[in-house]
């Protein structure tokens, strides 16, 4: 049982329900059964072979990590050239409008980027985000003091006002033993890249909702950097509508045992828009635990969405508890959807990890069965859409956000079914 | 008085080496308030019959017609059936996952009637209906068919046929998997709708056991994709005795 094995699934493609709670007899469960192939899905085959995760740089220094071409792994999904003006070393634009309004509990400072409190979670893993470390030279810093529960949501508007690029850094701080929930709205139009730190010290809970809520020509990339402390616990919701080209990179790291990570996703593409979600959760100690869930619709010709869920699990990090999730549902023809899970284990004694991935069209006996009942087509696609959502979204705990999502759900629903009436 | 008029029907189902006919020519006329009883051996058709008339994609009919009160169900899409008065409570009920039973049967009402029940009449409507079916308050907030059992998925079948009141309802093999007690509580659910609503029933069995709970009126005998005899409760007896075999002999040649 003490063997330390490394294993790699790279683009393993499973269905949830057998992946958990049947574990192995190392405690590893990695279901690949039931892959499903179809042109919509692709198995992360025919690029360069990844090395370990661990491997991949990371650095403040600009000169360190170039300019992609697009062949690079962490790249290869990406439309490169639409996110060109982010890797430029001055960024210039002033294009973001930042306002917070906060619960009574919570402080808010503009501060220098050399201030001690910025820079502490993580480091820039890719171009377009060490961009954001050196154009942004403020950061809006968030602190929830310690021991405090913060009596209301606080909720970061960033308003796009210019196409020009720009960065901007946002830290997000509950120190021991606080509660909180910070809602970030990213809204107009922008050319922005982002650093977004999450630090959450020992014993503290905190909920950071993210919503790509962009118009139409928006170009976003942002590097989210957790730090997770002793008995900390994060929730982390993305969610993705609008805008052009959305890429978030989101990496959570544990830094003493006990830590907990939820991070949950979802997104919905129509045409011509790139949906990119790129997660790292890096168990480099002993008894934390993190779950993935994101899901995904799609409609329209060009839509796409990348989703990379890459989890290490150290030599160190014992009795780690991992299991993520990626689903996708394909309501038209035209688009198209990646999915890569990517399981690295360097220890065998760890409580369980597993990932799933499953990429599916609409199901035709669900539409029978409900048209059977005398539900018109259209409301058959609508309430296995809502289904297909509705779950994750009651994970999300915060009602103002749950009440939205259902909202830009139901509008998204009503350009599909604008394009099966044929109405569009 | 409301009748299903199935006239000469030949359906056909989509394979690898092409169509092949399953339905070869069936007559059947049912009037509301009748109950029918189609039994047969597997594969002779019958499931196919019930499907073809819910209208599944999956079934082309190549020649025939059926009516409902006169209209061409033929012409109908799935849901415009459903609206016209049919009922398909299925053999294999789908699950669709996040959607809850309250929330469908509210929806599938609201389309059936074309407009929504009143709230106050409706919660009491489905309250009776559930535990005259001896199904447990929470199973309305879970997720349609998802994680059911074989046994309660068909009592959520027979549920939305007695909260739906259709004209008539197609029963495919309704009893199978059910244990003896079920079995009692869903016939009991087609009676009720029977007696209250005066729907016309198509029963399609395997077996007679249904039969003791749920009388027909008249039974028919399907093989080889056809109806191979008629007659009234009797036939049933005599098929329980005699079995499937005296026919199978007669058409074999002609199934396979």
């Amino acid at each position: 049982m003490t063997t330390a094995s490394t294993t790699e699934f790279t683009a393993a493609s499973a269905d949830e329900a057998a992946a958990f709670g049947d574990e192995g007899p190392q405690g590893i469960v990695t279901d690949h059964s039931r892959a499903t192939a179809d042109g919509a899905h692709t198995h992360g085959v025919g690029g360069k072979p990844q090395g370990s995760r661990a491997e991949r740089l990371t650095s403040f220094d600009l000169a360190d990590i170039p300019v992609p071409s697009g062949r690079e792994e962490e790249w290869r999904f990406s439309p490169v050239a639409r996110l060109t003006p982010l890797f430029d070393e001055d960024l210039a634009g002033s294009g973001v409008i930042t306002t917070v309004v906060d619960a009574p509990e919570v402080e808010v400072e503009i501060v220098a980027r050399d201030d001690e409190r910025v820079g502490t979670a993580g480091r820039p893993g890719d171009r377009a985000a060490v961009v954001a470390w050196h154009a942004a030279k403020e950061a809006t810093l968030v602190t929830v003091p310690e021991g405090a529960t913060a009596s209301e949501v606080t909720s970061i508007r960033v308003e796009g006002t210019s196409s020009d690029a720009t960065a901007a850094h946002v830290v997000l701080h509950a120190r021991p033993n606080s509660k909180a929930v910070i809602v970030l709205d990213h809204v107009g139009t922008a050319t922005l890249t982002q650093t977004v730190e999450v630090v959450v010290d020992e014993g503290a809970d905190l909920t950071v909702v993210s919503v790509q809520d962009w118009d139409a020509g928006a170009v976003h990339a942002s590097s989210h950097r957790a730090r997770i402390g002793k008995d900390a616990k994060l929730k982390h919701v993305v969610v993705t509508f609008g805008g052009d080209v959305v890429r978030v990179t989101p990496d959570a790291e544990f830094t003493a045992e006990g830590g907990e990570v939820e991070m949950v996703g979802l997104y919905f593409a129509d045409t011509d828009q790139h949906q990119e979600h790129r997660l790292f959760v890096d168990h480099a100690v002993p008894a934390c635990k993190s779950r993935v869930t994101y899901k995904g619709a799609l409609q329209g010709e060009g839509a796409h969405t990348v989703w990379v869920g890459d989890v290490l699990i150290r030599a160190a990090a014992e009795a780690t508890d991992t299991y993520e999730l990626n689903r996708n549902l394909v309501l038209t023809d035209g688009a198209r959807a990646d999915s890569v899970p990517n399981l690295e284990i360097e220890t065998g004694e760890i409580e369980g990890a597993g990932h799933a991935s499953a990429t599916g069209r609409f199901d035709d006996e669900q539409l029978f069965y409900l048209q059977a009942r005398g539900i018109p087509e259209v409301d058959a696609r609508r309430l296995v859409v809502r289904g297909f959502f509705a779950e994750l979204i009651h994970e999300i705990g915060v009602p103002e956000v749950e009440e939205r999502l259902l909202a830009s759900i139901e509008s998204e629903l009503a350009k599909s079914m604008s394009v099966i009436e044929g109405t569009a | 008085m409301p009748t299903l008029e199935i006239h000469d029907l030949h359906v056909s189902v989509e394979t690898k080496e092409g169509p092949k006919p399953i339905l070869r020519g069936v007559d059947l006329t049912i009037d509301s308030g009748q109950t029918h009883a189609i039994m047969g051996p597997n594969g002779s058709g019958k499931s196919t019959l019930a499907y073809s008339l819910a209208g599944h994609p999956k079934y082309q009919i190549t020649q025939g017609t059926v009516t409902l009160d006169g209209e061409d169900l033929l012409a109908m899409t799935v849901d415009e059936r459903a609206r016209a008065g049919l009922f398909l409570a299925m053999q294999y009920p789908v699950e669709v996952p996040g959607v809850s039973v309250s929330n469908f049967l509210r929806t599938a009402k609201t389309a059936i009637d074309g407009e929504a029940p009143k709230l106050r009449h409706w919660v009491k409507d489905v309250k009776v209906a559930m535990e005259q079916l001896r199904m447990d308050n929470a199973f309305a907030e879970r997720s349609v068919n998802e994680g059911f059992s074989g046994g309660e998925k068909k009592r959520h079948e027979i549920l939305q046929l007695e909260l739906l009141k259709p004209k008539f309802a197609v029963l495919d093999e309704t009893d199978s998997g059910l244990d003896v007690d079920a079995l009692r509580v869903v016939s009991e659910g087609v009676n009720r709708v029977k007696e209250s609503t005066d729907a016309g029933i198509l029963l399609i069995t395997h077996y007679t056991r249904i039969l003791r709970y749920i009388k027909p009126d008249f039974v028919h005998v399907f093989v080889g994709g056809r109806i191979a005899e008629e007659g009234g409760p009797e036939l049933a007896d005599r098929l329980e005795d005699e079995g499937y075999d005296r026919y199978l002999e007669g058409a074999g040649a002609a199934t396979v």
